[in-house]
């Protein structure tokens, strides 16, 4: 018998990085929810006017809510990121190139990554003509610092969504690249985004093809629930679900989907387990009041089953396996997209998240073959 | 069940911790105040390297607006989702029946014991004046 002591100056008091053991991956991996960040916000300078530069030394980002140099709420864990993934030099998660692609990318087989990147990004900014130029920035930044590097990596057209105008000729800037596969929202807006001022977004998504994803959070100013502030982090994270249902509900109601029939959109981060009694409510209510909303032809559930996907994480975890793959029945195996949110601490391991008693169809299809479909991998 | 001898006492500071294998097993050895601790390393959630996770105390509240803290350094809060272990049991705290980690029973031994044996360490180097951490597998 022999015994392995493993890296035996592993012993300062501080937690150290992660052993990184990777797995033998039979599945193939389309992870929707990847975060990147810089190293130091300077990675930004070289994609930014002098203006806009100075504005960031002087004044910093400046997000439109209280307490802006910081959270509304604090995140679980510093950064929110799983302890394990700060990088060897100090470095933030999800910031080392090379780290990440060891730690993330080939211990857990991911195939493609689709690029969330939320800070910095400077959407919904104070200043909106700082956002144009910042989530233009980040848009440079993710080809050059990640997109480019590894063609595993797909970038996100961030675009300052409270600023139609602006957020058309950012993606007619970006449409042809085939390095951006989406453009990313974040559900906290100023109006629920179904309404007019966001339909220049969608008609441009629609004239290239591109899906529309909304990522949980944003800086709309408003409490973050639809009954004010609540005192915690554990209501913020729980609340997103609450929120999503606004946002899903605003689009399939304002007539979104009827009018750009094509465009797919993407719920990231807020759990799924909803979208079926949504489904159920919004058909039941539109069957008696829809002479308000004439504008629909169908009942809203035939829109989401053909419009919306769905992220998987984080996973809901009912005491049975069996409870949640009726719910992702009820939601659609051919609408839920497998999701890690690598690095942040609610992180979800493929291996391990998914519910036993999928069958290896139904699983292949959420971890990968939804995605590559809507895609087009 | 057979002794490993995985530490030198001396090399895992109060609040440190380390990752050792033994049999293909990776274990997270933790040192609190003086006493040794030892739990599989992954995570029975998610599979989470507990050896990275923040050991923290037991956070209780006898009604709303007050709280305590107990047991300072005895809980180890997973890196990922942050389920909490009790370093003493391997139970969770909020589901300790169905969410625990194996632990196994640590010892300080002297070196002059642990020379004599019988201990599968054959690879660790033991000298007879320094204490080491043993585990038991």
């Amino acid at each position: 018998m022999t015994l392995e002591v493993l890296d035996r100056s592993q012993t300062e008091t501080a937690a150290p990085a992660a052993p990184v053991r990777a797995k033998p991956q039979r599945l193939s991996i389309i992870d929707c929810d990847f975060h990147p960040t810089v190293k130091k916000i300077d990675e930004l300078k070289p994609y930014l006017s002098r203006r806009w530069w100075e504005r960031i030394e002087t004044y910093g980002l400046r997000p439109r809510h209280a307490f802006v140099n910081g959270d509304p709420y604090p995140k679980a864990a510093p950064r929110a990121a799983r302890r394990d993934a700060w990088g060897p030099d100090g470095s933030q998660p999800g910031s080392d190139l090379a780290f990440t692609q060891q730690h993330y990318l080939d211990a857990y087989g991911v195939e493609y990554a689709m690029m969330s990147p939320l800070y910095p990004s400077g959407q919904a900014d104070q200043d909106p003509d700082f956002t144009t130029a910042m989530v233009s920035a980040v848009n440079d930044w993710q080809l050059d610092a990640w997109a480019h590097q590894d063609k595993r990596l797909k970038a996100s057209i961030l675009v300052s969504y409270e600023d139609a105008q602006s957020s058309v000729a950012e993606i007619e800037k970006r449409a042809g690249d085939k390095s951006f596969s989406q453009v990313l929202l974040l559900t906290r807006t100023n109006e629920p985004l179904g309404r007019k001022r966001y339909w220049p977004i969608y008609e441009a998504a629609e004239r290239h093809g591109l899906p529309v994803a909304m990522h949980v959070f944003g800086y709309s100013g408003f409490p973050v629930s639809g009954t004010g502030w609540p005192s915690y982090y554990l209501e913020e994270t729980t609340g997103h679900s609450a929120a999503c249902q606004s946002v899903v509900a605003s689009l399939v109601l304002e007539g979104v989907f009827e009018r750009f029939p094509n465009v797919k959109f993407i719920n990231i981060e807020g759990g799924f387990g909803w979208l079926a009694a949504l489904s159920w409510r919004l058909d039941k209510h539109w069957a008696r009041l829809r002479a308000e909303v004439p504008h629909l032809k169908r009942p809203p559930s035939e829109y989401l089953k053909e419009q919306l996907y769905i992220t998987t994480q984080p996973m809901d975890e009912p005491e049975s396996p069996r409870q949640l793959i009726d719910l992702m029945e009820q939601v659609g195996m051919d609408r839920l997209l497998f999701a890690t949110d690598y690095p942040h601490w609610d992180f979800d391991d493929p291996a391990r998240a998914l519910p036993r008693g999928l069958t290896p169809e139904q699983t292949k299809a959420i971890c990968s073959e939804n995605a590559r479909k809507l895609f087009r991998l | 069940m057979a002794k490993h001898v995985v530490a030198t006492a001396a090399e895992i500071p109060d609040g440190g911790r380390k990752l050792v294998e033994i049999n293909g097993r990776p274990i997270a050895i933790f040192h609190v105040k003086g006493e040794f601790f030892a739990l599989y390393d992954k995570c029975p959630h998610e599979g989470g390297s507990l050896c990275t996770g923040k050991l923290t105390s037991l956070v209780g509240s006898d009604g709303p607006g007050r709280y305590s803290l107990s047991r300072q350094g005895e809980i180890v809060r997973c890196p990922w989702h942050g389920w909490e272990f009790d370093l003493r049991t391997g139970k969770s705290y909020c589901d300790p029946v169905k969410m625990r980690v194996r632990n196994y029973a640590v010892s300080v031994e002297p070196g002059a014991r642990v020379v004599e044996g019988p201990y599968q360490a054959e690879t660790f180097p033991v000298s007879v004046e320094g204490e080491y951490v043993v585990v038991e597998v």
